[in-house]
């Protein structure tokens, strides 16, 4: 099992972050407010682009800090950037999400957490260094954003999920790999980039057809049409 | 190799090119012509593949074999008759106003970047890169799926992206723990993702970080194959799309999203040393294919109806897949093709016929033989052949899967026969009023150019009646790549 004592300050800092990391994540699924829901995920986006650094400092390998500079400018600043100025748009800066049992939802994310462990499982017994509580720590943040994605009826809060799930995969790829090759993880920032604009443009489309942003009113497809 | 580049290049210019353009009456022609040479490039691919066996690019990028080859050309051919179906009919949706010249540019351009980012995922070596094509596939498709704007349609392109976007999350996650699992036994990092490199060393890949890896991949790229549960989006984005979109979607899409998890059971098996990958697709498969055969009977909407269809086959593929073995995986193969050509052809029709009717519920569709002959019999021949009437290539390749199941797993028979029975019945019994019966006041015939259906439904005959023996060769050694044994020796 891990011993703390015979890691080093940088590993040591590497689990301090990820537990930040799941930290917001837990923030998220308590906030109901939209605003403060993007400033945390603003924190996550920064928490990530910290860990990258990171661990490119640790691993050695240079390009990581060019992940971790992308990171930061797209999803500590920019996504968050462009959510917030939606939200002040639409004038949904007060708003505040009814929904069901805030503390059942907590709940469910605490089991999700040790759902992770025991799926993480067959990778803890091989890793060497850091893995072991990371990837379960990754997979808990990806599952965390499918959550709030299923808990929350609020579309700007479902593309917060979605993306947190995406800083999910990209903490798992950064501490338990170092990193993917350059290029995909170029091809990756593109798509999230490419992803978080089209959330703009379907928002004011669903804006503009349904004049609310809550998706639980988009229900004319149904199965069992009249 | 330069005509693969060409085949990727052809369709990224077009993107760029159309989208600068903008939209003029010509823009369907170039629409066309991009999607010819991109063709025409594709054959050249397919012949050197043929000609030297498999292509590997000198950077190592992308990697071409009998597998991924007809598929590339494939959904060339595709994305070619339907860009001509396109044309006319995208044409008339102007006239009718329900698009307007600023979202034309961008159908045409999205049409083109969809066909590039498929032809990507095809064709390329990385793993990380074959994620990304698929993420970008549905990227490109979204704002087509509320091209027209109806609260319906948004809705779909929501449910769409966000389902979508949430499935190839996992696979990511998967993709992710494969490169785990490579980078512990391959030295060079960057290698670790490339396919060649990782199949080559699979046999000594960690069995529980693959297999792990693989139930993350086969639910991320089976939601982009529509696999049940993970199937609401499909239903919704072929119905309330442009028609075209949803004869390159059911045609095409789904197929590459297929070919995605079938490359991943490929390195998986070795690792694994058990069926585990198989028997997950081969549970997956009939659920979706059952679940799906009974969905047919209570659809009203004719797109969401053949989409359902779509969902069948597509599951029957995956179950073929999942048994294994040269023939179960000729004839999964065979499916592929004969699916993809037949349902595209069929949404042509489709579209056609929504046209003529003004609406696309099926109880208002009525008499197209009096109306439209045309479109009458490319309806009915595209659904006997879809259901699996001989001789159409369908029977033949559903014969072969039946065949291979009742050798291998007897009893699986059973509910392969009552589910093909099922979706049979279900969609002649909404077909039969469609296309027989009197024409009713205010349908008139549409523009319609029924040439890629002729086309597309003779290639699915002839498949039927006699697989020529270069394609036969071509399955056959594709197949021994998938099954590591060869059908015809």
């Amino acid at each position: 099992m891990t011993d703390l004592q015979g890691l080093d300050i940088s590993q040591q800092l590497i689990l301090l972050l990820a537990a930040l990391v799941l930290f917001t994540s837990f923030a998220m699924l308590a906030q109901s407010r939209l605003i403060n829901l993007v400033r945390v995920f603003a924190w996550q986006g920064v928490l990530l682009a910290a860990t990258t650094a990171l661990v490119a400092h640790v691993s050695g390998y240079s390009h990581l800090y060019i992940s971790a500079l992308l990171t930061f400018g797209l999803k500590a600043l920019l996504i968050p950037w462009v959510l917030h100025r939606l939200v002040l748009r639409l004038g949904m800066e007060r708003e505040v999400e009814s929904e069901g049992n805030r503390t059942l939802v907590q709940l469910g994310g605490a089991s999700l957490v040790i759902f992770s462990y025991y799926v993480a499982l067959p990778v803890v017994r091989l890793s060497t260094l850091l893995t072991r509580n990371t990837i379960a720590v990754s997979l808990a943040v990806v599952l965390l954003g499918m959550l709030l994605m299923i808990a929350r009826k609020e579309a700007v809060t479902q593309v917060v999920g979605f993306m947190s799930i995406e800083n999910g995969l990209f903490f798992a790829a950064v501490v338990s790999t170092y990193g993917m090759p350059m290029v995909v993880e170029l091809g990756i920032a593109f798509d999230v980039l490419v992803a978080a604009i089209l959330f703009g443009v379907v928002f004011l489309q669903i804006r503009a057809s349904i004049d609310t942003l809550d998706v639980d009113r988009l229900n004319r497809l149904s199965e069992s049409e009249p | 190799m330069s005509a693969l580049y060409l085949t990727l290049l052809l369709p990224l210019a077009g993107a760029v090119l159309l989208g600068l353009m903008g939209y003029r009456s010509v823009a369907g022609w170039v629409n066309v012509a991009v999607c010819a040479a991109t063709f025409a490039a594709s054959l050249v691919t397919a012949l050197e593949v043929l000609r030297v066996g498999p292509l590997l690019s000198p950077g190592r990028m992308f990697y071409i074999d009998a597998f991924n080859v007809y598929l590339v050309v494939l959904t060339a051919l595709v994305g070619f008759t339907t860009a001509i179906f396109s044309r006319p009919y995208m044409a008339h949706e102007v006239h009718r106003g329900r698009v307007n010249a600023r979202r034309m540019r961008l159908y045409h351009s999205m049409y083109q970047g969809f066909l590039f980012t498929m032809l990507l995922a095809l064709s390329t070596n990385n793993l990380g890169i074959l994620w990304v094509a698929m993420e970008g596939a549905t990227l490109a498709t979204v704002l087509l799926v509320s091209l027209y704007r109806t609260p319906e349609s948004v809705e779909a392109a929501w449910k769409y992206f966000i389902l979508c976007g949430v499935g190839l999350a996992q696979a990511l996650f998967g993709t992710v723990l494969l490169y785990f699992a490579g980078s512990r036994v391959i030295h060079n990092r960057d290698d670790a993702l490339l396919w060649t490199v990782l199949h080559q060393a699979a046999p000594s890949l960690e069995p529980a970080v693959v297999g792990l890896a693989f139930v993350f991949l086969l639910v991320g790229y089976g939601t982009k194959v529509g696999l049940v549960p993970l199937h609401s989006w499909l239903p919704e984005a072929h119905s309330e799309g442009p028609t075209p979109m949803s004869a390159i979607l059911s045609g095409l899409l789904l197929n590459v999203a297929l070919y995605a998890v079938v490359r991943m059971k490929m390195l998986v098996d070795p690792a694994l040393g058990t069926a585990l990958a198989g028997h997950l697709m081969m549970g997956f498969g009939m659920l979706s294919f059952l679940v799906a055969a009974f969905s047919l009977h209570r659809q009203r909407d004719i797109k969401r109806m053949y989409s359902y269809s779509s969902i069948e086959h597509m599951g029957l593929m995956t179950f073929g897949f999942g048994v294994g073995g040269p023939l179960a995986t000729f004839g999964a193969l065979l499916h592929m093709t004969v699916h993809s050509l037949t349902k595209s052809a069929i949404f042509v029709t489709v579209g056609h016929a929504a046209h003529v009717a003004g609406t696309q519920r099926i109880e208002q569709i009525r008499g197209l033989l009096r109306t439209q002959p045309a479109v009458g019999w490319g309806l009915l021949l595209g659904t006997a052949a879809i259901a699996g009437f001989p001789p159409f290539g369908v029977f033949t390749s559903e014969f072969l899967l039946l065949s291979a199941t009742m050798k291998s797993w007897p009893w699986l028979t059973l509910p392969l026969l009552l589910g093909l029975g099922v979706a049979f019945a279900g969609l002649f019994r909404h077909l039969h009023p469609m296309v027989y019966g009197d024409r009713p006041a205010g349908q008139d015939p549409v523009p319609a150019n029924m040439l890629p259906v002729a086309l597309q439904l003779g290639l699915v005959l002839w498949l039927g009646l006699a697989i020529p023996g270069l394609l036969a060769h071509w399955f056959d050694q594709a197949t021994r790549l998938i099954a590591g044994s060869s059908l015809l020796g």
